[in-house]
C-alpha cells in the first residue's frame, strides 16, 4: 500500500501532500521535513530506494522517490509494493501531467494544484492502484475537462488573465521539467 | 492540446498564489495569508449567500493555504455544502477537500455520508466515482457501517461500467482494511475472484489488489484464485509486446499487473494440481529467460519493468523454495546484478539473495558471491546499499565463512556510517558467538568491537561475553590475559573497564603467576581507570576490588587503604559510599572462609535465547530476523556449552530456553526481577548476619543498581537470582511467599492519580495495570485491569489489598478475588468498593503475585486512594469564603507549604488540575486574579470536613504557596502533602 505521496521542490517547499493514512496537520508536515531532509542529501545517481524516516514508520516502509529537475516525487510504501513497480508508476504519473499539461512545469503543479490532485486520483486511490494505462487516465482527465467547460459560462470569462499572472513570476523557474536522460517525449504508443 | 484547460482557473486564486510567491519573507507571507483566511472567514460568515464559484474558489484557496503548511480549521461545512451541488467541478472540489482535510473521526461524516448516498444512487458514473474516492480516501468506520453492504453490490453488479468497478474494489479494499468486521462474505466473494478474468485490464489491475488482500486473510475461501491468476499471468507472459495495447509499458506487456499477479501467488503454496504447477513453472521460466533476451528499448524505464516483473518472479520462487533448478537460476540472475552498473539493481539483488539464502537450496549458491559482496560492503557509494550488503553478509554467514566475514564487518566497522552502526555491532557479536569454535577467537572478535565501536556496543553484548567466560572454564585464563592487555591501552572504552573489572576479579588468579600481571599490578591497573568511569562503572569495580581480596589476599591492604579514603567512604553517591562502606567492614570482619563463601565465583548462567539476537529483533521490528535465526542460535547455544555434541544435552538445553523466563532477557537477571520481589531467602542469612555485625552502616540495598554483587546480598525470589541457582537452593528453598515491599516508584504513580480518576497505574515488562474509579459522598468504585503483555499465561494470580497503619480502621475497600491465571494477551478486571470511614493519610496496598514461567513475580503498590477523592465540590461568594476562611484561623488548622514549581505553570493545566482534586474552583473570590481558590467538603462515613484552599503561584520565581484550611488539621495536612507534588 502506498501511505503518502508527496511533491517538493529542490528547496523541500511542498507542492503536493497526499497521505492515505491519516496524520495530523502538524506531524504531515513534520513526516514532509524529515522526508526532504533525507533526500535531497542524496546524491543524483545513487540508488532510488532509501528506508522510511522514524516519523513514517521506519525500516517497515521505503521511499521511492524520483528527482525530475526541480522536483521530487516522493512514494512512501509498505513491503507489499515492487519498488521498481512504483518508481515505474511515478513515471507515469509524470508523463500523465505532462501528457496534461503540455510540459509540464513547477509553475503549473502551483497554478493547477486542484488539477494535480485529479489527475493523481486517476492513478491512485486511498493508497492502491487503480490505474496505470495512460490513455485511459488521460480519456478521463480529458472527460472531466469538457465537463469544466460546459458548466464554465460566465465564469471562465476571467479566466484568461490567469496566464498573464503566470509569466509575470518566471524568472528562477525553468520552463520545463527537465527530464535528463529519462526523456520524456512521450512513446509514440502503436495505434492498435 | 493539453488535457488540462490551463486558463480555465480561477482568477482570484491565481492571484492569491501570486501574491505569495512575490512575498520577500516568511513574515510577509504568513501576513498575507491571515489577511486571505480573514477575507474567506467574513465570506463564509457573511450574509450575502455564496454562490457555488465563490465557494469553490475560497475551498480551492484554503487547500493551498493547507499545503503552505498552514492549519485549516474552518471552511470544512462549505465544503460539504459544495457536495450537493449539481455542478460537476464544485461536487469535485469538495470531495477533494473533505479527502485531504477530513479526519476518520470529524464530526461531519454523517452529512458527508448523506452526501455520498446520493451520488452512490445516481446511475451517473463519474459522480459514483467521486463518492467512492472519497469513502476509500477517508474510510471512517462509520463511513464503513453506511456503505460496506452497498459496495460490493457495485462491483459485482452486471451493469456497472468498468471505471466504477475499478473505484468500488479500491473502495472496498480500504473498508475491508480499516473495518474487516463490517465487510461480510457472502456470494459476491466468489464472484470477485472472477474479476481476474475480466477483459478490462484496469478492472483487474484494481480488483487484484482487493483480492490479495482478502487471500491474505481467508486464504481457503479464495483459494481458486491461484489458477485464476496463473491463466492469467501465463496469457500476459506469452504475450507479444503489442498484444496488450495500452497497458504495454515501454514494450513489456502490462508490467504492473504481472508483478501483482506473482504477489498473489506468494500468499499460497505452489499449486497442487499439475497442470497449473506446469504452467506456472513455464511463466517463471519464461520470465528468467527473457532476462538474458537484448533489451528491446535503450530506455531505463524498459529495464525496470522488465526487472520490476523478474524480481517478483525471483521472490515467488524463493517462497516457493522447492524448485531447486528455478533457485540457483535466481540466484545466478542475482549474481548478475550484483554487478551491474545501475546502483537500484544492485540494491534490489543484495535484497532478495538475503532472502535467497535462508533456503537450502541455494545457500551455497549464495555464499560464492561472497567476494562481490565484501567489495560492494566497501567501494558502494549509497549508504542503503552498503547496508544492504551488510544484512546479506550477515544472512550468508556459516561456520566456513564466519572468520572471514565478522573480520570484513569489524573492519567495515571502522568507518561505518553512525546510522547503522550499532546494528552492525549486534550483527558482529551474534555471529561471533553463533560460529564460534574456537573462544578465544569470540573473546577476541568482542574485545575489538568495544575498541572499535565501543560507543555503540549496546550492554546486551557486554553482559553476553561476562556470560560465555563464565560458563565456559577453558577460555577464563585466555580471556583475563586479554582483557589485561587490552587495559593497557592508555585511553580504553569505559565497556572495556566493566568487562575487565568483571574478569579480572572473577578470573585474575588464572594470569596471576606472570609477575607482569601480578596481582598489584592488576589492581593497579584497574584502579588507574577508576576516576575516569562513571557510577555504575565504578560500583563494579568496588565489587571487583573485594573479589581481589578474597582471591590474592596480599592486595588487602592497599585496597582497604582505597576503600578507606574519603572519596570513597564518603562519595556523594549513595550506591559507591554505601559499597564502600560494607566492603571494607566485610574484609574486615568477616574470616577467610566466610570471605570466600561469599565471594565464591559467579556460579554458571542459565543457558537463554541470546540477549543480543532479542535486541537485534526488536531494532529491526518482528519478521527481519527469521525464526530459524533463532532455532539455528539455540542449536548453536546447546552446542557452545555441550562442547559440540549434541543429543539430550540439546534437549535440555533447549527445554531450558523454553522454561527460563528471560523478561528482559537481561543477561545478569539485575534489574528486571530485582525491583519486585527482593524478599531476602535462606540463603542470604549468613549476608545479612555479616552485615548486621557491621552495624549501622547496613542499611537495605538500593534498588536500581547495577552491580553483580547486590544479588549477593539480597538474593532475589525469582529464578534470575545468581546466588540461589549457584548454591543448588532453588529448589530447596521456596521463595519467599510474603508480600513485596512497596515499590519505591510507589508513592510517585499514587501521587500521578491525585487529581484524575482514570489511567495506566503501572507496566512493567510482564503487567499493566489499569484503573477506573468513581465516588459519590464517601463512597467509591474502582476498577483495576490487569493486562498480561507477554504471550505466556501467568499463573497463581492473587491480589491483596492491605490496610497499613491505622488504615484498618479508616477506609474498607471489599473485593472478590480474581481469577488465578490469566492467558497471554489477556486482561482481567477487579472490582474494588471503597468506603471512607473516616479521614485518612496513609494509602491502601495492594499486592501482586503470580507466577510467569517458574518464577514468582511478587510486587507491591500503593492504590490511589487518597483523601480528596471523597471532595463535594462547594460554590460560594467571595464574601463567604473569606468569612469561612476567618473562621478556619486556629494555627493548626492551616497547612502551608511554599514550594518551586515542578511543572509549568500553565494556567489551563493548573485549572484542570485543581478541578480534577474535588473541589469546586471559585471564580472572582480572590483579589488576586492570578491566584486560585478552592472549596469544598470532605465526605466520611463519620463526619465531613469542610476544606478551602488557596494557590498563589509566583511565576516570576516558579514558586507557589499554597495554603489549607480545613475544619481538622489531619485533613489540612494531608492535603497539603499530597497537592504539593501536584504542581
Amino acid at each position: 500500500m502506498i501511505k503518502s505521496i508527496l511533491i517538493f521542490n529542490n528547496h523541500g517547499k511542498p507542492r503536493l501532500i497526499r497521505f492515505y493514512q491519516y496524520f495530523a496537520e502538524d506531524m504531515q508536515q513534520q513526516i514532509i521535513r524529515e522526508i526532504f531532509h533525507l533526500v535531497s542529501k542524496r546524491d543524483d545517481n545513487v540508488c532510488n530506494f532509501l528506508e522510511g524516516g522514524s516519523l513514517i514508520g521506519g525500516s517497515d516502509y521505503k521511499l521511492i522517490y524520483r528527482h525530475y529537475a526541480t522536483l521530487y516525487f516522493v512514494f512512501c510504501v509498505d513491503s507489499s509494493e515492487s519498488e521498481l513497480g512504483i518508481l515505474d508508476l511515478i513515471q507515469v504519473f509524470v508523463e500523465t501531467l505532462d501528457k496534461c499539461f503540455e510540459n509540464v512545469c513547477e509553475l503549473d503543479l502551483i497554478f493547477h494544484m486542484d488539477k494535480v490532485h485529479y489527475i493523481l486520483q486517476e492513478v491512485v486511490m486511498g493508497g492502491m492502484v487503480l490505474e496505470t494505462n495512460m490513455n485511459d487516465i488521460v480519456a478521463q482527465v480529458e472527460l472531466q475537462n469538457r465537463m469544466e467547460k460546459s458548466e464554465g459560462g460566465l465564469s471562465a470569462a476571467p479566466a484568461r488573465a490567469v496566464s498573464a499572472v503566470k509569466n509575470m513570476n518566471l524568472p528562477e523557474m525553468p520552463r520545463n521539467i527537465n527530464i535528463g536522460d529519462i526523456n520524456i517525449k512521450v512513446p509514440s504508443l502503436s495505434p492498435f | 492540446m493539453p488535457a488540462v484547460s490551463k486558463g480555465d482557473g480561477m482568477r482570484g486564486l491565481a492571484v492569491f498564489i501570486s501574491d505569495i510567491r512575490n512575498c520577500k519573507s516568511k513574515e510577509a507571507e504568513i501576513k498575507r495569508i491571515n489577511k486571505e483566511l480573514a477575507n474567506i472567514r467574513s465570506k463564509f460568515k457573511g450574509d450575502k449567500a455564496l454562490d457555488g464559484y465563490s465557494k469553490k474558489k475560497y475551498v480551492c484557496k484554503l487547500l493551498f493555504i493547507f499545503l503552505l503548511g498552514h492549519d485549516i480549521d474552518f471552511g470544512h461545512m462549505e465544503a460539504v455544502n459544495l457536495l450537493s451541488s449539481n455542478k460537476y467541478t464544485e461536487k469535485q472540489i469538495g470531495y477533494l477537500f473533505i479527502s485531504v482535510l477530513v479526519n476518520s473521526n470529524s464530526e461531519l461524516i454523517r452529512l458527508i455520508n448523506n452526501a455520498i448516498k446520493n451520488d452512490l444512487s445516481s446511475r451517473n458514473p463519474t459522480f459514483m466515482c467521486l463518492a467512492l474516492h472519497c469513502i476509500a480516501n477517508v474510510g471512517s468506520r462509520e463511513m464503513a457501517e453506511a456503505f460496506a453492504s452497498e459496495i460490493p453490490r457495485i462491483l459485482v453488479a452486471g451493469d456497472t461500467m468498468d471505471s466504477v468497478k475499478q473505484s468500488a474494489a479500491l473502495c472496498l479494499l480500504r473498508l475491508y482494511k480499516t473495518s474487516p468486521d463490517l465487510v461480510l462474505m457472502g456470494e459476491w466473494t466468489s464472484r470477485v475472484v472472477h474479476l481476474l478474468n475480466d477483459q478490462h485490464m484496469g478492472v483487474v489491475t484494481a480488483a487484484i489488489s482487493l483480492i490479495t488482500c482478502l487471500s491474505q486473510k481467508n486464504p481457503d475461501e479464495f483459494k481458486t484464485c491461484v489458477s485464476l491468476a496463473v491463466s492469467r499471468l501465463s496469457r500476459i507472459v506469452s504475450s507479444a509486446s503489442t498484444d496488450l495495447q495500452d497497458y504495454t509499458y515501454y514494450f513489456v506487456p502490462a508490467p504492473w499487473l504481472s508483478c501483482k499477479l506473482l504477489r498473489l501467488l506468494q500468499c499460497y503454496p505452489p499449486p497442487e494440481d499439475g497442470a497449473v504447477k506446469g504452467r506456472l513453472v513455464e511463466c517463471l521460466e519464461t520470465i528468467l529467460n527473457k532476462a538474458q533476451e537484448p533489451p528491446k528499448s535503450k530506455k531505463v524505464q524498459h529495464s525496470n519493468a522488465k526487472n520490476a516483473i523478474l524480481f517478483e518472479a525471483i521472490s515467488l520462487i524463493i517462497h516457493y523454495d522447492s524448485e531447486p533448478n528455478l533457485l540457483v537460476r535466481a540466484c545466478n540472475q542475482l549474481g548478475q546484478f550484483l554487478q551491474h552498473r545501475e546502483t537500484n539493481l544492485r540494491y534490489l539483488a543484495l535484497e532478495s539473495m538475503c532472502t535467497l539464502a535462508s533456503s537450502e537450496f541455494s545457500h551455497e549458491a549464495v555464499k560464492t558471491h561472497i567476494e562481490t559482496v565484501i567489495n560492494a560492503l566497501k567501494t558502494e557509494r549509497d549508504v542503503s546499499v552498503r547496508q544492504r550488503a551488510a544484512d546479506l553478509l550477515y544472512a550468508m554467514c556459516d561456520r566456513s565463512n564466519a572468520k572471514q566475514i565478522v573480520a570484513e564487518m569489524l573492519s567495515y566497522l571502522e568507518t561505518a556510517d553512525y546510522s547503522i552502526r550499532e546494528e552492525m555491532v549486534l550483527k558482529v557479536a551474534i555471529l561471533a558467538e553463533k560460529y564460534a569454535v574456537d573462544y578465544s577467537w569470540y573473546v577476541d572478535t568482542i574485545l575489538n568491537l568495544i575498541r572499535i565501536a565501543g560507543d555503540y556496543v549496546s550492554e546486551e553484548v557486554w553482559y553476553r561475553v561476562i556470560q560465555i567466560v563464565i560458563n565456559r572454564d577453558d577460555v577464563q585464563g585466555y580471556a583475563a590475559k586479554t582483557v589485561f592487555e587490552a587495559l593497557q591501552a592508555p585511553a580504553c572504552h569505559e565497556n572495556m573497564v566493566k568487562v575487565g573489572g568483571y574478569i579480572l576479579g572473577e578470573f585474575g588468579n588464572l594470569i596471576a603467576g606472570d609477575p607482569r600481571s601480578s596481582p598489584l599490578v592488576q589492581f593497579n591497573l584497574l584502579h588507574s581507570k577508576f576516576h575516569l568511569c562513571s557510577v555504575p562503572t565504578r560500583a563494579l569495580l568496588l565489587s571487583a576490588y573485594i573479589k581481589f581480596i578474597n582471591l590474592f589476599p596480599e592486595t588487602k591492604a592497599t585496597i582497604q587503604e582505597v576503600l578507606r579514603c574519603d572519596s570513597q567512604i564518603r562519595n556523594s553517591d549513595v550506591e559507591l559510599q554505601q559499597r564502600a562502606v560494607e566492603y571494607l567492614k566485610l574484609s574486615s570482619i568477616a574470616s577467610t572462609d566466610v570471605l570466600a563463601t561469599v565471594l565464591e565465583e559467579m556460579p554458571p548462567f542459565p543457558e537463554r535465547e541470546s540477549s543480543i539476537l532479542a535486541k537485534l529483533k526488536k531494532k529491526k521490528g518482528p519478521g527481519t530476523v527469521s525464526v530459524t535465526d533463532l532455532e539455528d542460535s539455540k542449536r548453536e547455544g546447546g552446542e557452545l556449552n555441550g562442547g559440540g555434541e549434541r543429543g539430550p544435552d540439546t534437549a535440555a538445553m533447549a527445554s531450558s530456553n523454553a522454561s527460563t523466563p528471560s523478561p528482559s532477557a537481561d543477561l545478569l537477571g539485575i534489574r528486571s526481577a530485582a525491583p519486585v520481589g527482593a524478599a531476602p531467602a535462606s540463603a542470604g542469612s549468613l549476608l545479612v548476619d555479616v552485615f548486621s555485625e557491621a552495624g549501622p552502616a547496613a542499611p537495605s540495598a538500593a534498588v536500581n543498581d547495577d552491580g553483580f554483587l547486590r544479588d549477593l546480598e539480597q538474593p532475589t525470589a525469582t529464578c534470575d537470582s545468581l546466588l540461589v541457582e549457584g548454591s543448588g537452593d532453588s529448589d530447596s528453598a521456596p521463595p519467599s511467599e510474603d508480600p513485596a515491599p512497596p515499590l519505591p516508584e510507589a508513592d510517585e504513580l499514587l501521587n500521578k492519580f491525585v487529581c484524575k480518576n482514570n489511567g495506566v497505574l503501572f507496566e512493567n515488562q510482564l503487567l499493566q495495570i489499569g484503573i477506573k474509579s468513581e465516588y459519590r459522598q464517601n463512597l467509591g468504585r474502582m476498577y483495576l485491569f490487569y493486562g498480561n503483555k507477554t504471550s505466556v499465561q501467568f499463573a497463581s494470580f492473587t491480589t491483596t489489598v492491605s490496610y497499613p497503619g491505622e488504615l484498618q480502621s479508616q477506609l474498607n475497600v471489599q473485593t472478590k478475588p480474581v481469577e488465578p491465571l490469566v492467558e497471554g494477551g489477556a486482561q482481567i478486571q477487579q472490582v474494588l468498593n471503597i468506603e471512607c470511614l473516616t479521614d485518612f493519610s496513609d494509602a491502601p496496598l495492594l499486592n501482586i503475585k503470580f507466577r510467569y514461567g517458574g518464577a514468582l513475580q511478587n510486587l507491591t503498590l500503593k492504590l490511589p486512594v487518597t483523601i480528596n477523592k471523597f471532595f463535594q465540590p462547594t460554590e460560594m461568594t467571595s464574601h463567604d469564603f473569606f468569612q469561612r476562611w476567618k473562621q478556619l484561623s486556629q494555627p493548626q488548622q492551616e497547612a502551608q507549604k511554599i514550594f518551586k514549581a515542578n511543572h509549568g505553570m500553565d494556567t489551563e493545566v493548573l485549572k484542570a488540575k485543581l478541578l480534577g482534586l474535588g473541589s469546586a474552583l471559585l471564580d472572582d473570590v480572590d483579589p488576586n486574579p492570578e491566584n486560585y481558590v478552592c472549596a469544598g467538603v470532605i465526605q466520611t462515613k463519620g463526619q465531613q470536613v469542610g476544606c478551602l484552599l488557596r494557590l498563589e503561584p509566583n511565576s516570576q520565581a516558579q514558586m507557589y504557596r499554597l495554603t489549607l484550611r480545613c475544619s481538622k488539621d489531619s485533613v489540612s495536612k494531608r492535603l497539603c502533602e499530597l497537592l504539593a507534588e501536584q504542581f
